[in-house]
């Protein structure tokens, strides 16, 4: 099949970007996105010009390295995918497909179709742990927790952490990922002694990296783990829960400590 | 002819020592610990150490580490510490908890993981890994990862290639995804208190090495392409396998043994580099441009039954090809075992009724996975709740349904066995370089069985190396990790550097995928699931060839002071190539059957692997000649006194 790709070319984060077309003409409709991508740089590499940068690894839709906007859906047009699974059957023969980077005001482009989202990371290190130390944990048989409870955490813990989900976002909100996680960790019996202070912790890191939610619902839309939208209810429900326990329960209430990085935080 | 080739390819070094205590192997990890010397608290800050890798061992071993109190400097190539290929192991873990009653025990997990590795491990390392182990699954629930719980709210487990018993701990089929975001979110933890400094997307491009010791790390910015060295205590290295030298492999894009290859080039052994495993259920190739072997898990082989047609060349659709006209060839051959028989031994049996005609697909590389049975026995919806998302990415991937048509399966590239080689403590040849996970060659042996991996990772990481480096550690009180500008660390960033212009300089016609599909296709067919010595003495051959048309012909687009993706891979497939070389030498010079490296000749009559203890029961260690000329490879001798040494069967039991 034939495609005419218009790709987006950036080489570095404070150049300006513009795209950049390319003609395909030997594509099969078995193949995927990011196979062509890598046929077209296998091209530009043998002719000696600079192949388009992108990121992907596991290439089975796990690691969550891919994510690249295509016609301006992030990840492209199968809902529920991520970039490294879209195959070229799903565009019609002859069109035209523009590839972008993410497109997030939280996602800084550092070259072509790649973007920093160590924002996200940021909002997990605010608190999306539980504090146990190697060694110190009882009998994982003790705890019981019942098939189904452990079966929803699963589902908010499936999230691999792409960043579609801000990218997807009118408002470049967080609050799938951010969720995500908070109902993930609420919902099993480890960590419940600091469900507040995480709620309050990654909200307010949320916030500060993050546009606010209003509820478009893209983000689950284009969630390649298919996380709930029910996650923005549960980052709304943690952090009204933090916010009304801190005035009945004294031991919740010590301030978070602001983030800090580097040695000697302690 | 192989006689002299291989007198030219390589000399006998000495023997090394794997430290073991002599004495019982049961409780030689009890007493190794005992003997450890210990830093005190007050003292652990003024250590730091390096850790390279973030994936289940290198993300454990920062975070608990950290928790103890060093200073860790973490490095990944990836953006952040989650992407590390530790997510993409789909099985489960194993623990020998015996919570059930169907005979589990530490011994019986041993004994399985040795034999199963066919007498090539270090037996001590197996009981570690066992009884660690219990501790893992306690740890990792705690810190997050949703096992798999019964109705009644017990940890659930199921039984997984290999072996007879149920003691595979998972998450649906996400297992290692969901062990690796809770280590990850552990190794957050500590970065958000400072104990961990975590460098993303850089890296390691050598190892700083002073007589014998290691020092440090020079590593690459891949964003602004700035080299520059890291000085620490100790070097941990957890960067994982090198499967993805046989290019198209089910290995990430991006996963490299460059790390580990380059520590070689400075000194440390190289164990067991032919012990590759070829995972029998991965998705055939079906075209040119297919980037991977994708990874279907063996948990399906649970329930799923592997068939071939009767006739050869059977072109007719699967579902129309009646029950006597199919060949369920493993539970055929394996009555015992069936289709859960471990991966090697599938894998070879995979490959012969391919090579026999009965293979099935468009290029008649596959066999059937056929989930038609179970899904009669169970319902379809038991089916999904245990393996949908497998499937799903199955039916993403092929456009088949495998609840309606069986699936394809093939052997791939997958694992590797071999690694740099450690001592008990899990400390190179180098001292204070230690190594973790599938960088190391410990405990596998010959072929892993399913669920060890992540086993192996987390133990290491979060249990062995917590307390085997401080006991390197201690001795180091009151030193400082080499000055920046000690000549040894210029010395080493100026190598690097030669190295990254070199390849920039090269300025042939072809990109680095072409010399790594190449020399990914020659080792499939030379040095694969079948190995012949000529064939590995000509693959040697021609792998020379292929380094010098790359050192001559490469062409690396862009400059090295940039983010430049071409030269990353021409420094990773420059190293792959050599690795290749030393693979087929290692192949070539074991002249047995054991395990995944089948050579040919060596068989018994109904075809299975047939070991030589008498010459072969030892670890072989690599070194690197640091002039050009042979290969010296040392050996670690291997005794079992808690596992008797005998032929492997899935046959009877």
């Amino acid at each position: 099949m034939k495609l005419t790709l218009k790709i987006w070319r950036q080489p570095t984060t404070d150049t300006r970007g513009k795209f950049e077309t390319h003609e395909v003409t030997d594509a099969k409709p078995e193949m995927k996105l990011l196979e062509l991508l890598d046929q077209v740089n296998d091209t530009l590499v043998t002719q000696g010009e600079e192949p388009i940068a992108f990121e992907s690894d596991c290439r089975e839709g796990i690691c969550g390295t891919c994510g690249i906007t295509v016609d301006g859906r992030p990840h492209g047009p199968v809902p529920n995918t991520t970039t490294c699974g879209q195959h070229l059957r799903d565009f019609k023969d002859g069109a035209t497909v523009r590839l972008e980077p993410f497109r997030s005001a939280a996602f800084p482009v550092i070259r072509d179709l790649i973007v920093d989202r160590s924002a996200l990371d940021r909002v997990i290190e605010a608190g999306g742990f539980v504090s146990v130390d190697a060694g110190t944990a009882p009998d994982a048989d003790s705890v019981q927790i019942p098939q189904h409870v452990a079966e929803v955490a699963l589902d908010f813990a499936a999230c691999i952490g792409c960043g579609a989900c801000v990218a997807a976002c009118p408002n470049g909100s967080g609050s799938l990922f951010t969720g995500a996680k908070l109902a993930h960790l609420s919902l099993l019996p480890h960590g419940q002694q600091e469900r507040g202070r995480r709620a309050r912790s990654m909200g307010t890191q949320a916030d500060a990296e993050f546009g606010h939610c209003t509820l478009f619902g893209e983000c689950a839309r284009v969630c390649p783990a298919e996380i709930p939208i029910t996650a923005v209810a549960a980052l709304n429900h943690e952090r009204l829960r933090a916010w009304t326990k801190r005035y009945r329960m004294p031991d919740d209430t010590k301030r978070v400590k602001p983030l800090t990085r580097g040695h000697g935080a302690e | 002819m192989t006689g002299l080739l291989l007198d030219e390819l390589r000399v006998v070094g000495s023997n090394v020592d794997g430290g073991v205590p002599d004495g019982d192997p049961v409780t030689a990890w009890d007493r190794r610990k005992m003997s450890y010397r210990l830093v005190s608290p007050l003292n652990r800050r003024k250590f730091t150490v390096i850790v390279v890798g973030c994936g289940l061992a290198g993300a454990g071993c920062a975070a608990a580490l950290g928790e103890l109190g060093y200073n860790v400097e973490c490095f990944t190539f990836h953006d952040s510490p989650r992407r590390a290929h530790s997510i993409a192991a789909q099985g489960g873990i194993n623990s020998p908890r015996a919570r059930k009653v169907d005979n589990d025990s530490v011994l019986r997990f041993v004994k399985d993981t040795v034999e199963g590795g066919d007498f090539r491990s270090r037996e001590a390392d197996c009981f570690r890994l066992g009884e660690e182990s219990l501790r893992v699954i306690d740890h990792m629930n705690a810190i997050g990862a949703p096992f798999a719980r019964e109705y009644g709210g017990q940890l659930a487990t199921r039984s997984f290639g290999g072996v007879q018993v149920s003691r595979t701990y998972y998450t649906r089929g996400q297992t290692g995804q969901q062990l690796e975001i809770a280590a990850t979110q552990a190794l957050h933890r500590q970065i958000s208190r400072g104990t961990v400094r975590l460098h993303s997307r850089h890296e390691m491009l050598d190892l700083i090495v002073t007589d014998g010791v290691a020092r440090g790390i020079v590593a690459r910015d891949i964003v602004t392409g700035q080299i520059g060295p890291f000085t620490a205590h100790a070097v941990v290295l957890a960067t994982g396998g090198y499967a993805n030298v046989y290019g198209k492999s089910t290995n990430a894009m991006n996963s490299n043994a460059t790390a580990a290859f380059r520590t070689h080039r400075r000194g440390a052994y190289f164990a067991l580099p032919c012990f590759i495993q070829f995972h029998p259920t991965t998705l055939p190739i079906s075209s040119p441009w297919q980037s991977k072997r994708m990874l279907m898990s063996e948990s399906l082989r649970n329930d799923a039954r592997i068939w071939v047609p009767k006739k050869k060349g059977d072109d007719r659709p699967p579902n129309d090809i009646p029950e006597d006209e199919r060949d369920y060839f493993l539970e055929r051959r394996y009555p015992a075992f069936g289709n859960l028989v471990p991966r090697d031994v599938a894998s070879r049996a995979n490959a012969l009724e391919i090579k026999d005609g009965h293979g099935v697909g468009p290029l008649h590389n596959g066999v059937y996975l056929d989930l038609r049975d179970p899904i009669a026995r169970l319902g379809v919806d038991v089916i999904n709740e245990r393996y949908g998302n497998l499937l799903e990415m199955y039916q993403v991937n092929t456009g088949e349904d495998p609840r309606q048509v069986p699936m394809r399966i093939g052997p791939g590239a997958h694992f590797s066995m071999g690694g740099l080689w450690t001592d008990f403590d899990a400390m190179s040849n180098l001292a204070g370089l230690f190594v973790g996970g599938e960088a190391s060659w410990a405990y596998h042996g010959a072929n892993r069985l399913g669920a060890n991996s992540l086993l192996s990772a987390c133990v290491d990481g979060w249990f062995t190396l917590p307390v085997t480096v401080p006991n390197y550690l201690e001795s180091l009180l009151g030193t400082e990790p080499l000055a920046i500008d000690d000549p040894a660390v210029t010395d080493t960033v100026n190598h690097v550097q030669a190295g990254v212009a070199h390849l920039l300089d090269i300025g042939g016609t072809r990109p680095a995928d072409h010399f790594h599909r190449q020399l990914g296709d020659l080792l499939y067919d030379q040095c694969g699931v079948n190995r012949r010595a000529d064939e590995l003495a000509d693959a040697i051959d021609r792998i020379r060839k292929l380094r010098k048309e790359f050192d001559d012909d490469l062409r690396v687009t862009g400059t090295g002071a940039q983010l430049n993706q071409e030269l990353e891979k021409a420094g990773r497939v420059s190293d792959f190539i050599d690795l290749g070389e030393l693979m087929c030498i290692d192949a070539l010079d074991r002249d047995e059957s054991c395990g995944a490296h089948f050579r040919v000749e060596h068989q018994t009559p109904d075809g299975e692997a047939q070991r030589d203890d008498a010459n072969w029961c030892f670890v072989s260690a690599w070194e690197r000649p640091t002039e050009p000329g042979p290969y010296i490879r040392h050996a670690e001798p291997l005794t079992f006194t808690a596992v008797p040494p005998a032929t492997r069967n899935y046959k009877t039991r």
